[in-house]
């Protein structure tokens, strides 16, 4: 065989070879997609699709739409600048009529309460009140004798603005805001302004329990990144058992520990420090330290995994080097835990953020965080839009820190289970 | 110790001493709880004051007599066991497909899969309200099933992933070039090694479940309940010793699970070391 045919064979060979690599390598990408698609398509039904409907009813708004719809179509070409003509005060008569016999006048006065208080009131007296369809050409009277209320502009605008579809009316109240009669976004009324407050409060709580764990924590990582590993894999038991220890239990025992005739105020009042028992629980002391005691665990692993990767022997450096013990400490060791402070803190932030179980159980009223009132929203009163809105709320933010968190630790190994 | 070797100067053993503590007080904190509700259980008095009036099993004699909380504690298994079964499945075939998978979208992907981590668990459980009502999944044990394999399979993915990052894919080739098939490879070469992964991701698993309170308080109807859904409404309306030995049986079951996880992980390290 020739030099030329040996060459010619090695290129009629190769491609082929190259292509098949390429296809085998497209299969195996197939094959691999293919066993994660169970799980997607999974997550889809019990998770994104779930989470993706709550989002839907914060903008959702249809109530009004199905059940006063000569209204809304009679208000669609209203300008808002004076009272409406008097073909919508006939269709408005027309639609409560309709409403009252099929039961169905009270969905419409919750909708239409939740942006004007009173609401409820005008609908049903006018409901009550009115025997048969107006007269041609007297509704706006008739109505106007009924209720006081239909002469003026608000209680139409009210109308016009929950004629839906979709709304920014729920977003709009989880952040305290409103439209006035002329549809421009101002500050709710006070009585209705309470979400900021607990927005500020569910951060300002998140926050302290951040701040607490990480002082708690650097010491107990330091000392578990520090010990030989025999003595610290003993010491971790103390920092798994309670992370493994249910929510329920831990809360329950900070409640037997922190009532009035619990253990801490009879060993305080047996010392001779206090007379009284203090309130320990019920308050934001109590919601501090059980979160504390509950997210600690969150803030020493991470901690303790980037100290453990720190070399003993930078310290030494920086001690040969003439370093004394606080500027070595303060200007070698603690830049290099900051990404583990950083991931620690951001994820006892996000977890501290949407917790419900432990302040619904020690905090008083005052200590409920956006959590509770997105539950309350619920089951209570049935408030779905705002619920949801309130949720929008409280999953941006989470979501947003957990890209932060993302980026932290990328590359680090994620463990951990997180209970809330 | 070693490491007191290099403490040489008095402001470095103070900084030490200052450390150890600190950090004991810490660890006081963190267990001094748990320890101190256990004795309670075995009060025979019915208020959760020390000190004790006598010991008793009464406690725990009220909580196996009662309806309510045996109930309670076969709902867990149930539902922790079935959810646990789903997830293992659901998870390890994702983590094996994601071990495989070369794409620019795979952080998305994983981040997407590990998601249900990070999301509120009322923001979860107002969403699957809402969405299960209308197809009668609330108030079923299914639906319970189905929402808490969601919150588990990302741990199953995690654990599992993470012991095939360490397993050798040439031990997969090698089966394949002696003629196995890749599901023989799979059950005879793949399994075996990584099992311990397997088991500490189905102990997760088994733990997210049987912890979970906030999906059941939304989806549960009164014959799903769970322990910490009755220890919920118990601590709510007013602690009775009961509760103190339900969390003494939860404990013991945290427990065991953290002591197995403990073994497997030992296991593994010892397996690693010898080669």
């Amino acid at each position: 065989m020739t030099r030329a045919s040996l060459a010619g064979a090695d290129a009629s060979t190769e491609v082929p070879l190259k292509r098949r690599l390429r296809r085998a390598e497209r299969a195996r990408q197939v094959k691999a997609l293919a066993l994660v698609l169970p799980l997607l398509v999974f997550l889809l039904f019990t998770f994104a699709g779930p989470i993706a409907g709550m989002l839907w009813r914060a903008v959702d708004d249809r109530e009004v739409r199905q059940l006063l719809p000569q209204t809304v179509a009679a208000l669609a070409s209203w300008d808002g600048k004076d009272l409406p003509n008097e073909d919508a005060f006939a269709a408005l008569a027309s639609d409560v009529l309709a409403a009252r016999a099929a039961g169905t006048i009270a969905i419409a006065a919750k909708r239409l309460n939740y942006t004007l208080n009173g609401f409820r009131t005008i609908l049903t007296s006018t409901a009550r009140n009115l025997k048969a369809a107006p007269e041609r050409g007297v509704a706006k009277e008739t109505l106007g004798k009924i209720n006081a209320a239909w002469r003026e502009r608000a209680t139409w605008t009210t109308i016009k603005d929950a004629g839906g579809p979709i709304t920014g009316f729920y977003l709009l109240s989880a952040l305290d805001l409103t439209r006035n009669v002329d549809g421009a976004i101002i500050a709710a009324p006070p009585d209705q302004a309470i979400y900021r407050e607990v927005f500020t409060r569910t951060f300002v709580i998140s926050l302290s329990v951040t701040v607490l764990c990480l002082m708690l924590g650097f010491p107990v990582a330091y000392l578990l990144a520090t010990l030989p590993p025999a003595r610290s894999n003993l010491l971790m038991i103390f920092v798994l058992l309670p992370f493994w220890t249910s929510l329920l239990v831990r809360t329950c025992a900070w409640i037997v520990l922190l009532q009035s005739k619990g253990v801490v105020n009879d060993s305080l009042h047996w010392l001779g420090i206090i007379d009284q028992p203090l309130r320990l629980i019920y308050n934001r002391f109590g919601v501090c330290v059980a979160m504390t005691h509950v997210l600690l665990p969150f803030m020493i692993l991470p901690l303790y995994s980037s100290m453990k990767a720190i070399s003993p022997a930078y310290m030494r450096a920086a001690a040969s080097l003439g370093a004394p013990p606080v500027t070595a400490f303060l200007r070698i060791y603690l830049p290099q835990t900051l990404p583990g402070i950083g991931a620690g803190s951001l994820l006892v932030f996000i977890l501290a953020l949407g917790y419900y179980i432990t302040p619904a159980l020690v905090g008083g009223a005052a200590d409920q965080m956006i959590s509770y009132f997105i539950a309350l929203y619920t089951t209570e009163t049935a408030n779905w839009g705002l619920a949801s809105a309130l949720g929008a709320v409280l999953l941006l933010a989470t979501l947003l820190l957990a890209l932060l968190y993302g980026k932290l630790v990328r590359g680090q190994q994620v463990t951990g289970g997180m209970k809330n | 110790m070693s490491d007191n070797a290099s403490l040489r100067t008095p402001s470095q053993r103070i900084a030490w001493t200052a450390t150890i503590v600190v950090s004991t007080l810490v660890f006081i904190f963190l267990i001094a709880p748990i320890l101190a509700i256990m004795p309670l259980s075995f009060s025979s008095g019915s208020y959760l004051t020390y000190p004790l009036p006598g010991l008793s099993l009464r406690w725990y004699d009220d909580f196996i007599n009662s309806p309510r909380w045996m109930n309670a504690l076969k709902n867990s298994m149930i539902i922790g066991v079935a959810s646990t079964a789903l997830s293992m499945v659901l998870g390890t075939l994702a983590a094996l497909g994601l071990a495989q998978w070369k794409s620019r979208f795979k952080p998305l992907v994983l981040a997407f899969v590990l998601s249900p981590v990070v999301v509120p668990g009322v923001i979860t459980a107002v969403g699957l309200y809402f969405f299960f009502a209308p197809i009668g999944l609330t108030g079923s044990y299914l639906g319970l099933i189905l929402a808490h394999t969601a919150l588990a399979t990302p741990f199953v993915v995690i654990t599992v992933g993470a012991t095939l990052q360490s397993f050798d894919t040439n031990l997969a080739r090698a089966a394949a070039s002696l003629g196995a098939s890749p599901i023989y490879a799979f059950r005879r070469v793949i399994l075996p090694l990584i099992l311990p992964g397997l088991a500490s991701g189905a102990l997760f698993a088994f733990a997210t479940s049987f912890d979970e309170v906030v999906i059941v308080l939304f989806m549960a109807g009164p014959e799903q309940r769970t322990l910490p859904r009755e220890m919920f409404s118990g601590i709510r309306e007013n602690i009775s010793p009961t509760i103190t030995a339900a969390a003494v049986i939860l404990t013991t079951v945290s427990v065991i699970l953290l002591a197995t996880l403990e073994g497997l992980r030992r296991r593994n390290e010892r397996l690693k070391g010898g080669g």
